[in-house]
This record gives C-alpha cells, sequence and structure tokens, in this order.
C-alpha cells in the first residue's frame, strides 16, 4: 500500500478546500450550473437519478482496511449505508447531498482518499491487476508504475481539459488481468532481452458506443520515458481529439481516423521533442516510490498444507471455493483469496457499512490489512496464509461471501444500471438476478466452466458487456426496457469485441436464452477444457444464432421481428 | 478601461483585442492584438501600419502555434482563445509557445475562462487572463494560491517534483 507523504497528503488537502469554495460559489449562485457541473465532476460528483452520486477513487484497486472502514462510516453517516464498487476500481455513493460533499471529501483525505478526477474529461483512476505483486506470473511489479503514473496524472496543467475522459490501465503479466486492450491507453510492462524493464504501449482501445481494441504503437518503451512518452499521447489527442462531437471525441476514434500507423508517428513526432527532458524518469524516483509502499512481513512458510489438502479432498465446498475463489502466490505458503460480491439478490459490487467493516477485520485478521478491489467487482484479500483458508472460508460463508463462482456464469459484471443511473436505458440488475436464479446449481456451474457474462445498461458499456464471452445490453424501445444479447467478446490478451446476435428480447427471455447458449455450448464442445469462448470462436455465432431464434425461415415468426430496428 | 489579470496583479488592459473580421485598417489605430487569419494574409500590411508601434496576435484553439514562430520576436503579446468553456486545447498552446518556441513575451489567455483555471493556465505558461464577465477579478487572485505544489514540470518550474525532492533531500 501506497503511503502519501507529505506533499502528496497537502494536494488532496487543498483539493478539498478547493472544492469547498466552489461549492459555496454555486450555492450561492455565482458559479453556473454548467461551469459548476465540469468542476464538481472532476470531484466525483455527478447527478444521478436520485441525487448526486459521489465515486471515489481507488488507485489501482489497492485498499487499507482503515480507508474501508472510512468508507463505511461515509456510508452510514452521509449515504443510506451501503456503497457500490465499480468495473473501474472505484467505490460509488448513490445518495450524497451536495452540500455534504466537501465535508465527505475531507473525511477521505483523513485517510490519504480523495475523488479527483473519477469523472469530467481528465485522466481517470489508473486501473490495474488485482494479484500485481503477488502473481506468480507476473513479470513487472506494476504497483509502482501506476503510482508514479496516478502523481504525473494529478492535477496536470495541460491535460485537465480533454476532449473526453481518459482511462489508463498498467498490467505486469503476460495474461492481461487488467483489460488494457479496452483502454485508451494500455501499458504492459515487460522485459526486453538485457532483462531491462520496459512498457509496451496501445492506445485506442475503449468500449462504450464504439468499441475497439487497442493497437501497440510501441513495443519497447524504456522505463525512463514512460512520462514524456505519455505526454506526448496526451498532447497529440489534447490538440488533435475531436471536440465538436461527444461520441468522437474519444481517443480511440482520433486513432481510428489517422490510423495506428500516423497516429504512432505524430506521437514520436512530438515525443522527439519531450524525451530526455526533466520529466524522464530516474531510479532514484522508482525507488523512493517502491519504498512508500508498505511490504506484507511474510513468513517462511512450507508450500503446502497438509491439513488444508486434506480438507480439500474431503470437503466438496471447499474444494469447490478453492479451486475458484483461491488464486496461486508467489510467495510459497500463501494464497490470495476473492471475497465474492456477487451473492444472488444483491447488486453485484454493492456491499454495506456492515459488511465493509467486517470486510476491513477479516484483510486485519488474514491479509496484513490490505485488499484489492477489482474490476469485476469483488474483493481480492491478496496475501492469505494457506493455514489460514480454512478459517477464512468460514468466515466469508457467514458473511455471504464465499459465493465459489469467480470465473463462472454467475460471477456476472453488471453496471448499477436503471436502478440508480440516469443514463440507462433498461435496468440490469434485476437481469442478473434472474440469470443467477437460474444457474444456480454448483456443480451445474462447474461443469459450465469458465464464462464471462456481462452485462450494461446502456451503450456507455459501463459493465464491459462487449468484452464478455456472452454480453447483455439495455437497449430502448419505444419506452419499453429491452436486451441485446452478443457473444465472443473477450478480454485479456486476446481481447475481442462481441457480435449482437438479433433482435432484442424482453427481461423475462434473457434467462432463457442464456439457457439455450450454454445448452449449445456443452452440446459442441469437445471436452471440458474447452471454453465457451473457445467453442465461439471455433464454430463461429452462427449456431448460436440459430439456437436462439430458430432457423431463418422461422426468424419473422412471433412478435420479435418487429423489434429488428430496435436491436440494429 | 476594461482590466485583466498581469502578473497575478489586477490591472488596466490598454489593448484592443481585434474580431475575426477585422481589417488592417482597424489595427493601424495601434496597440491591437490582431486574428491570426489577418496576420497571416496580410502580414506586410500590418508591419507597415505599426511602424515602431507594438502589436499582438491572437489564435483560437485549433490554430496551430507553429504557423507564427518565425514571427514570435514581432509580438508584444500573443493571445489564444477558449471559445468553449472547458477547451483544454489552449493549455497545450501555452506550452507549445513557451516551451517549444521560446516566446518571452506576454501569454494571454481569454474567452470562456474561469477563475479556477488560472492556476493550471499559468503552469502552461501564460501571465495575463481576460476571464469571463461574471468573475471578480480581485477574488479571482486566491485561485493562484489554491495548490502549493505539484508533480509535473511547468512554466515556472522547469523541474519534476520528483527531480526538486531528490535536490533537496527528501
Ligand atoms: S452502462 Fe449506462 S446504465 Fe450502466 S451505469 Fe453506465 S451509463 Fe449507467
Amino acid at each position: 500500500m501506497y503511503q502519501y507523504d507529505p506533499i502528496d497528503q497537502n494536494l488532496v488537502d487543498e483539493r478539498v478546500h478547493q472544492f469547498r469554495g466552489q461549492t459555496s460559489r454555486y450555492l450561492a449562485g455565482t458559479l453556473g450550473e454548467d461551469e459548476f457541473r465540469q468542476l464538481r465532476l472532476r470531484n466525483g460528483l455527478y447527478v444521478q437519478r436520485h441525487a448526486p452520486m459521489l465515486r471515489v477513487a481507488i488507485p489501482y484497486g489497492m485498499l487499507a482496511s482503515r480507508q474501508l472502514r472510512q468508507l463505511a462510516l461515509i456510508a452510514r453517516r452521509w449515504d443510506r449505508g451501503y456503497g457500490h464498487f465499480t468495473t473501474r476500481q472505484n467505490i460509488q455513493f448513490n445518495w450524497i447531498a451536495l452540500k455534504d460533499a466537501p465535508d465527505v471529501l475531507a473525511s477521505l483525505a483523513e485517510v490519504q482518499m480523495h475523488a479527483i478526477q473519477t469523472s469530467g474529461n481528465c485522466v481517470r483512476n489508473i486501473t490495474s491487476d488485482p494479484f500485481a505483486g503477488i502473481a506468480p506470473d507476473e513479470v513487472v511489479d506494476p504497483l509502482v508504475w501506476c503510482e508514479i503514473l496516478r502523481q504525473w496524472s494529478t492535477f496536470h496543467p495541460e491535460f485537465n481539459w480533454l476532449p473526453r475522459k481518459f482511462k489508463i490501465a498498467v498490467s505486469g503479466s503476460p495474461e492481461d488481468r487488467a483489460a488494457i486492450l479496452v483502454h485508451d491507453i494500455g501499458i504492459a510492462a515487460v522485459r526486453n532481452g538485457a532483462g531491462e524493464t520496459g512498457f509496451r504501449v496501445a492506445v485506442g482501445g475503449g468500449l462504450g458506443r464504439t468499441p475497439l481494441v487497442g493497437h501497440v504503437i510501441r513495443e519497447f518503451l524504456p522505463w525512463q520515458h514512460l512520462l514524456t512518452y505519455m505526454d506526448a499521447i496526451l498532447r497529440v489527442y489534447n490538440l488533435h481529439g475531436r471536440r465538436d462531437n461527444l461520441y468522437k471525441a474519444r481517443i480511440k476514434i482520433l486513432v481510428k481516423e489517422l490510423g495506428p500507423e500516423v497516429f504512432a508517428r505524430d506521437v514520436e513526432a512530438e515525443w522527439a521533442h519531450l524525451r530526455d527532458g526533466p520529466a524522464t524518469l530516474i531510479q532514484e524516483e522508482v525507488d523512493r516510490v517502491g519504498a512508500r509502499f508498505t511490504q506484507p512481513a511474510y513468513e517462511t512458510l512450507a508450500a503446502t498444507m497438509p491439513e488444508i489438502e486434506a480438507l480439500i479432498a474431503s470437503d466438496k465446498g471447499f474444494a469447490a471455493w478453492c479451486r475458484r475463489n483461491v488464486h496461486p502466490h508467489r510467495v510459497a505458503g500463501y494464497a490470495a483469496v476473492t471475497l465474492s460480491l456477487k451473492k444472488t439478490g444483491v447488486p453485484p459490487g454493492d456491499a454495506t457499512a456492515d459488511e465493509m467493516d467486517r470486510i476491513a477485520a477479516l484483510a486485519d485478521r488474514f491479509s496484513f490489512g490490505e485488499m484489492r478491489i477489482t474490476h469485476e467487482q469483488n474483493i481480492v484479500l491478496a496475501d492469505v496464509r494457506r493455514r489460514d483458508l480454512k478459517a477464512l472460508w468460514d468466515e466469508a460463508k457467514a458473511l455471504g461471501m464465499a459465493t465459489p463462482n469467480v470465473g463462472l456464469l454467475t460471477n456476472i459484471i453488471c453496471c448499477p444500471g436503471g436502478d440508480f443511473c440516469a443514463l440507462a436505458n433498461a435496468r440490469s440488475i434485476p437481469v442478473a438476478e434472474a440469470i443467477q436464479r437460474r444457474f444456480d446449481d454448483l456443480d451445474y456451474l462447474l461443469d459450465i466452466g469458465e464464462i464471462d457474462l456481462n452485462i450494461s445498461g446502456c451503450i456507455n458499456a459501463c459493465g464491459h458487456h462487449h468484452v464478455g464471452h456472452i454480453g447483455v445490453l439495455g437497449v430502448d424501445k419505444q419506452g419499453e426496457e429491452f436486451y441485446q444479447v452478443q457473444v465472443g467478446g473477450a478480454q485479456g490478451t486476446a481481447a475481442s469485441i462481441g457480435k449482437v446476435l438479433g433482435p432484442a428480447f424482453s427481461q423475462e427471455e434473457i434467462p432463457d436464452v442464456v439457457q439455450q447458449l450454454i445448452d449449445l455450448y456443452i452440446e459442441q464442445r469437445d471436452s471440458d477444457a474447452e471454453r465457451f469462448i473457445d467453442v465461439v470462436r471455433r464454430i463461429g455465432i452462427e449456431p448460436f444464432k440459430e439456437r436462439v431464434y430458430g432457423k431463418a425461415d422461422k426468424k419473422s415468426q412471433g412478435g420479435r421481428g418487429q423489434l429488428e430496428t430496435a436491436a440494429s | 478601461m476594461a482590466k485583466l489579470i498581469r502578473n497575478r496583479k489586477v490591472v488596466e488592459d490598454s489593448w484592443r483585442l481585434l474580431p475575426p473580421d477585422a481589417t488592417v485598417e482597424q489595427a493601424a489605430e495601434g496597440d491591437s492584438i490582431v486574428p491570426l487569419s489577418l496576420w497571416k494574409s496580410s502580414r506586410e500590411a500590418l508591419i507597415a501600419a505599426a511602424g515602431s508601434g507594438r502589436l499582438g496576435v491572437w489564435l483560437d484553439g485549433a490554430d496551430e502555434p507553429g504557423d507564427i514562430v518565425a514571427d514570435l520576436d514581432r509580438f508584444t503579446i500573443v493571445a489564444v482563445r477558449a471559445a468553449k468553456f472547458g477547451d483544454g486545447r489552449i493549455n497545450s498552446s501555452g506550452r507549445l509557445l513557451r516551451e517549444r518556441y521560446g516566446y518571452k513575451g506576454e501569454l494571454r489567455a481569454f474567452g470562456e475562462l474561469l477563475r479556477d483555471q488560472l492556476l493550471m493556465l499559468e503552469r502552461c505558461g501564460f501571465d495575463a487572463f481576460v476571464l469571463r464577465d461574471s468573475e471578480n477579478l480581485e477574488d479571482a487572485l486566491a485561485a493562484f494560491g489554491e495548490f502549493s505544489d505539484q508533480y509535473q514540470v511547468s512554466a515556472q518550474e522547469p523541474q519534476p517534483l520528483f527531480r526538486r525532492r531528490l535536490a533537496a533531500g527528501r
């Protein structure tokens, strides 16, 4: 966990003070609605269906127990007793009153937290791999680079008024668990043949209205140049990104319109002026930032614990949990554990204040007082002794957070949707719930195997539906809620954008549609090793279409034909 | 006379900002900030009309600061306009003019600007500001003190925080 130094703290405190002033100018009527909007967005406040919503940054997902307790306190004191963890490693509160917002920000600053740049047309919270620093397959620990980028992006004088929002993700493992190819900039920390650290830089990925996979514009950027190269990309975008049309303002459109090669050339030309300048990173700074991260005091332990292995052999429930929710750790005798926030009947990613306190207590007891928020909207305790797994499992079960579904169908990624979000076309939470209810048999879920199902309530794609193996998108059909279904999306190194199956469905139909897709998959797979997405890639989406809509000649039957336009 | 903020003080503005369709005749009255398009189309005439007097030019967000590099020494003022609130191209234009092209004269920001943008624009190299009419300029000066430090390089501070920390042994 990175610890602020006095300058870091001071900047956050000054921001609270600044926002207090802006809020009182607005409430006094000397700052206009639209101008204040831009300013409050940069402090994470935007007006949702019910009240201003506050989005708090959890930089690259790292959270300490005392911070989670503070979030619980905020939920109780200023909200309605709960919060919602998002797909961008943030937490949102849905019921904060505007006049209270400065006090909420001040209480965040007390625990080295903030809502800076969590909304608005600026560089947003940097996201990363929830297993950063502990994953056995990791080549470079991305955390120090994430923090260096956090500081670089915080109040960057030149890039605080970009054409549109800007999201950066960093990964340090060959297996990309940070979805870097669907970010404005995706950074993969790598090593070259000489063992030197550097970055493979991709730009122009993103979801939303125009889903695109990013393009690598530099295969190996030596680490010293990280910030000057970022400056070059952002400057090209700031000057040339479109500002005339909100829907064409993301960097992905600029990259697409110019072509990745031309864009890369423009960046290199800009960088030629900046490279080796004073913003070039130095080893002392990397060391200094690294030293401000607390390091868990790992014990020397045996890699396996006979009691735990015996329990896995004898207890099916424990075995399933270990298989799905327990993850390997680079240190012998340790494991990372996912606490599931995907209990059926609870909106995915929601946690009550009491749950937050209890999770904080688990983190203190089992994982050095730290945890990570994942982009799949779960919580990871990253440093658990294997011999404590049984005790943690018992506690997690008592909390209803031991659902062994990580990577499985019911670990649904889902945005707040029409229940909370003013932009929604349709509700998403009840759809997630209906699917979870349909697939509630664990043996069946394990048999179906690894699959990502993602739901967004509108084209803004906060639920990342384009990169779900199955993606569900809420659409509006003459004031009614309908849902488009797509298959074949994926995140990770082989990222792809899903393809729409056809006309949209009503909410009640969705569990059946998912069932049909799963049935076809089970019939078609070579073995259980072939995952849903592998089958889609092998046989294409046509058979899935046919299964769901029937053969082409049946297509116009029933009421569905008339919905065709809504789905296109 | 209109007022503006220059070097963190509220002062009278003796310059006239000419509209996009201005003519050389208008510019001849002296101390005029002419639009870039006029400068490009009538450069010789403007130089002749100014004689030994002072010249200013203004750019829009979409204009390329590189277009006036060869003439920067002629200008007492280069101004950049934010035509819409939140148009951040002005920030990059300022840095380019100062850092890349070495412009030393007054660099003025004008248009749809609020006090909340002053400090960042100053860090991008601007030293003069014409804010929206709704802003009280004396009150606005407080915005320069809102943040005591910054991580990045700026016009005032060519070293990023990490190099300054190291030099100070922190
Ligand atoms: S995807 Fe749409 S409905 Fe869902 S949270 Fe984002 S904006 Fe709201």
